[in-house]
């Protein structure tokens, strides 16, 4: 194995604590269950056997936005939802992360009207767009990894 | 667009009862944000301790417009707004509106178009069985046979990717007939289906249907009686669960039903398990359905032959001067629709679904309005659970089979 010519014969292991966190976060960010629409139904598919979203360590979905790090905006928002979206943003711990699924999320989709909010970046912000109506599952899964490898470059000192 | 405003409960008295204002009994927000809401429905609960004493249906999360943006398309573009209605039935909501299109134009659908369709159409019905099954097995915390079930739908989606290169929004069926013909592949992967389902719905009930913590949890609650069932208009299986046998594609039979052998499996409990049984019953007979159809699928063009609303083949365009130019035609201002009003019923896996079409002469339709089964049934949710445990609640919800995108539009 790789890790024991790196440890040498003192045991110890050196990196950056910036490479260390990141590396903690990225493998351990546990979505928010949450879903709006059609998307919902793809995110449901990732998640189950087939697509198995738990390889990249994102099994467990936590239905309380205050045990969640990452949301999945998966559909479109409404007027009325986008509220509820902010609020449930609001109420996620730092540091978290959104990836808005699907093209309504994203931009409004086929939805150009009074009723859909035109892309979910209005309400939050958003780190990944994934595109599609609804997006495959390895859609899903592509932006996910897409957010792990900008959640690995990230600095510490750039949240606050 | 993002403050939230709070309502005191004194705004809220016309909903609940005089206890709240006394403090005896609890009002308790569930939703729009709740894993078993299936999707964003709220909720406001009146609690007396555990007990329901009234429950509020807060819909309109996912309104869409779609209504209004389909009088802003022509009659083939607002298809596409179709299947994004009730999002775990995208090929029924198709055929429903194709259906409406149809009888408006008085326009004819080979019998093998005709044939493909019952048979995607009950493919849909499983898969949206199936998510149902998950999802609400899933509340009542049996994890497994959400994973097994999602298993299956693959199956069926890739069938419809097969199709229509899509795995959901298909947009396969259209006005006229299909948007192309089935691949050649498409024989083989449905009769592996039938080869592989009947043995794995038989794993599911091995799961569930005597199950003793399963069965706890759904014999005798949400009960509701048929003559409830009638009098607030509820259709498919909740109102078959409460033993009334309609089934619109046995009443009015569309786009060849009739030749079809099947049952309508009822149940006189009219509780959630008797909405279970229903259910998986229906998978069984969309099977049988599923198996005559391709039996016996006849061979033939897959759209009909009317120029005027329907575009000509591709292969035509480099040789027929008159076909480029009813394609151009078609796909630049669509084509005009006689006067009139029509409706067009179809039992979708929650019930009725229905598409009421206006026209006005002109290419595009005056005005659309969809007859959807959440939007009925979810009225009875207040009746089903008033005195039960919130609990219960969760269980009732998933046995409705509510999808918000339908309730909402």
């Amino acid at each position: 194995m790789g890790i024991e010519q790196k440890l040498g014969n003192m045991g110890i292991v050196t990196a950056r604590l910036e490479d260390v966190v990141n590396w903690s976060r990225t493998n351990s960010m546990w979505p928010m269950l949450f879903g709006l629409a059609c998307c919902a139904i793809e995110m449901m598919s990732a998640q189950a056997a087939n697509y198995d979203m738990s390889r990249f360590g994102m099994e467990l979905m936590r239905a309380s936005p205050r045990q969640s790090d990452l949301m999945i905006v998966a559909g479109r928002v409404s007027r009325k939802m986008a509220p509820v979206v902010r609020q449930l943003y609001d109420q996620m711990p730092d540091p978290k992360w959104v990836i808005a699924m699907g093209d309504c999320a994203s931009c409004g989709g086929v939805f150009n009207n009074y009723a859909i909010v035109q892309g979910v970046d209005e309400v939050v912000p958003v780190d990944v767009y994934v595109a599609g109506c609804p997006p495959r599952p390895e859609g899903l899964i592509h932006g996910i990894v897409t957010l792990h490898e900008k959640v690995r470059k990230e600095k510490l000192t750039q949240r606050s | 667009m993002t403050d939230i405003r709070e309502v005191s409960v004194d705004e809220l008295r016309h909903l609940v009862s005089e206890r709240v204002l006394t403090g005896e009994t609890m009002l308790l927000n569930m939703g729009p944000q709740h894993p078993s809401t299936h999707g964003v429905l709220r909720l406001l609960m009146e609690l007396d301790g555990e007990i329901i004493v009234n429950c509020i249906p807060d819909i309109g999360f996912l309104h869409t417009g779609v209504e209004k943006n389909m009088e802003a398309k022509t009659y083939q573009k607002a298809e596409v707004m179709t299947d994004r209605l009730d999002y775990l039935n995208p090929i029924g909501n198709n055929l429903a509106y194709c259906l409406a299109v149809e009888k408006l134009l008085d326009l004819d659908v080979p019998p093998r178009a005709q044939t493909v369709r019952v048979l995607l159409a009950e493919l849909q019905r499983i898969s949206s069985h199936l998510i149902w099954l998950g999802t609400s097995a899933l509340d009542l915390a049996a994890m497994s046979v959400f994973l097994y079930g999602m298993r299956e739908r693959e199956v069926i989606l890739d069938i419809f990717e097969m199709c229509s290169g899509q795995r959901m929004m298909t947009t396969y069926v259209r006005p006229g007939g299909l948007w192309r013909d089935v691949p050649v592949e498409f024989e083989g992967a449905v009769r592996n289906f039938l080869a592989l389902m009947p043995r794995r719905l038989d794993e599911y009930e091995a799961l569930l249907t005597k199950n003793e913590l399963f069965l706890e949890r759904t014999q005798g609650i949400g009960v509701i009686s048929a003559q409830d069932c009638l009098r607030w208009g509820l259709t498919g299986p909740v109102l078959r669960g409460s033993g009334v046998p309609f089934d619109v594609r046995k009443a009015r039979p569309y786009s060849g039903y009739e030749q079809f052998e099947f049952d309508v499996p009822t149940q006189t409990a009219g509780d959630i398990y008797a909405r279970y049984l229903v259910r998986v019953q229906e998978m069984r007979e969309s099977l049988k359905i599923i198996e005559q159809a391709i039996n016996r699928l006849p061979y033939g063009p897959v759209r009909s032959n009317n120029r005027k609303f329907v575009p000509p083949p591709r292969s035509e365009l480099g040789v027929s001067m008159e076909a480029l130019i009813h394609h151009f035609k078609l796909w630049t201002e669509g084509f005009s629709a006689p006067k009139g009003a029509v409706y067009a019923a179809t039992e979708s896996p929650r019930g009725e679904l229905g598409v009421y079409l206006e026209s006005d002469g002109g290419p595009k339709p005056y005005r659309v309005h969809f007859n959807t089964p959440t939007f009925a049934n979810l009225q009875a949710l207040p009746l089903m659970t008033r005195g039960r445990f919130v609990a219960d609640a969760v269980g009732v919800i998933g046995s409705i089979d509510i999808v918000l995108g339908d309730a909402d539009r």
